[in-house]
């Protein structure tokens, strides 16, 4: 099934998506990597200056550009996201994510993560980082880029139409990945 | 030589690699997209859309540009020997805000982003001397993806080529859909420990579809390829029947006790372009 969904998602929506199903996403989504995890983990919840349970989480090191002091995407496909696996349950239980964009496939400490705060893991085609850029209307602001550097600092996007993207991990235990 | 009109030819290196995938890759990404079904279909689409809209719009195809890894076979005969390393890293350091790049180099102690893709040894280049006076640059700008499910196999003699072949099928199918499947396989066997991946890394140049010229090697590369996609891993690792595009083997003699096993993931986005530069600085890059 194709679905068209804005953000914030609904819970009830997400109880509904299976693996297989393609998915187009429209609002708001940050970027984090390694760098961002561990210092999100690491920071006091309330000090955090954005509501990372709104958004989409999305495993990318961008390639940015700025002009004129404002920044624009020039590349934005995912990373690999099995390199966070490490942190992911935690930074589900503590943000609240709904739903993570990135490339893959993640273990199964993540796959109970999911199951049990309702989330689901889905999939952008690795490498198609200008097509990702297209699809990004954007760029709302950047956070602690001198500190972690363009790939590793959080990016928040608008997106529209973001997508495909394949549902790869379902929120009931299921995954396409062997 | 108008030494800035050469850099000016290594910027322009550069971004083909970065924007424009070579005809072999592409065709073979094409061939994909025929048999593939399903999810696996979807992939592909995306993969050869990204492509068409990165060369269109001159603009990285990934925004991992890579660590950028240079061959250059320069003539003996080259009127400015010493210049050429000097005009690559310069060309790197302002292709990263030209084309541009994502800063790429990091220093493995303090962690701080070098911020123009140079550093301790970056960018890498390795050398070849030729006969005659002309300068030839093979860029292949190499993501962190793929490269982080590279593998050194130091297997022992005993297992023999059948022992080889399981390294090689066992690696790619553990490796699964982290390196942006369907990938290029390069492997080098033999040497030491630094030539088998060396030459791994340098099987990558040769062209998608191209076999090994000895009959046993390319009958080899064919198994292999046969192999890992009845895996089933697919593209991205989502399911399919495409997980390599192909494998390059190069084999160097070993040491009578070492079986050196390079095994070097390159992601679909298997990136490369040339450049010739001639003795009196006119160059053509394709």
């Amino acid at each position: 099934m194709e679905y068209h969904f804005d953000l914030p998602i609904d819970e009830e929506k997400i109880k509904k998506l299976n693996i297989g199903d393609i998915l187009y996403l429209s609002g708001d989504i940050f970027t984090a990597r390694d760098e961002a995890h561990h210092m999100m983990l690491a920071k006091d919840k309330k000090s955090i200056p954005f509501n990372p349970s709104k958004m989409g989480l999305f495993h990318c090191g961008p390639l940015m550009r700025k002009v004129n002091k404002e920044w624009h995407v020039i590349s934005a496909g995912p990373t690999t996201s099995s390199r966070m696996e490490i942190f992911e349950d935690k930074f589900l239980e503590k943000f609240g994510i709904k739903i993570i964009i990135g490339k893959g496939g993640m273990g199964n400490k993540t796959k109970s993560a999911l199951k049990k705060n309702n989330a689901i893991y889905t999939a952008y085609t690795g490498g198609a980082g200008a097509l990702a850029a297209e699809k990004i209307q954007k760029v709302i602001s950047v956070l602690w880029l001198e500190k972690l550097g363009m790939p590793e600092a959080v990016w928040i996007f608008n997106v529209k139409e973001f997508g495909p993207l394949v549902v790869a991990m379902d929120s009931k235990g299921n995954s396409l990945y062997k | 030589m108008d030494f800035n009109n050469v850099k000016q030819g290594i910027i322009e290196l550069i971004r083909k690699a970065e924007t424009e995938l070579p005809s072999d890759v592409i065709k073979s990404l094409k061939k994909a997209y025929d048999v593939e079904v399903d999810v696996a279909k979807t992939q592909i689409k995306a993969i050869l859309d990204n492509i068409e809209l990165a060369k269109k719009s001159k603009r990285p195809m990934c925004q991992d540009t890579g660590i950028q890894t240079f061959f250059v076979d320069i003539g003996v005969d080259f009127p400015f020997l010493g210049e050429i390393e000097n005009l690559i890293i310069e060309a790197v350091k302002d292709a990263t805000k030209s084309i541009p790049l994502r800063p790429n180099t990091v220093d493995p102690f303090t962690g701080k982003n070098h911020n123009d893709n140079t550093g301790d040894f970056l960018p890498y280049i390795t050398w070849n001397f030729t006969k005659g006076n002309n300068v030839q640059i093979t860029s292949l700008p190499k993501g962190g993806g793929s490269e982080n499910m590279s593998k050194l196999g130091m297997l022992k003699p005993g297992v023999g080529i059948e022992g080889v072949k399981n390294f090689i099928v066992d690696e790619v199918i553990n490796a699964a859909g982290n390196p942006c499947p369907p990938t290029v396989i390069g492997v080098g066997i033999g040497g030491g420990a630094d030539l088998a991946l060396k030459l791994g890394k340098k099987s990558l140049l040769r062209p998608i579809g191209i076999r090994h010229q000895d009959k046993q090697i390319s009958l080899i590369e064919e198994e292999l390829i046969k192999r890992i996609n009845e895996s089933g891993i697919g593209p991205m690792g989502l399911g399919g029947k495409t997980t390599v595009l192909d494998v390059h083997i190069e084999k160097a003699h070993r040491h009578p006790a070492s079986l050196p096993v390079g095994l070097v993931v390159q992601c679909w986005a298997n990136r490369r372009a040339n450049i010739i530069i001639n003795s009196d600085g006119k160059w053509r890059v394709k």
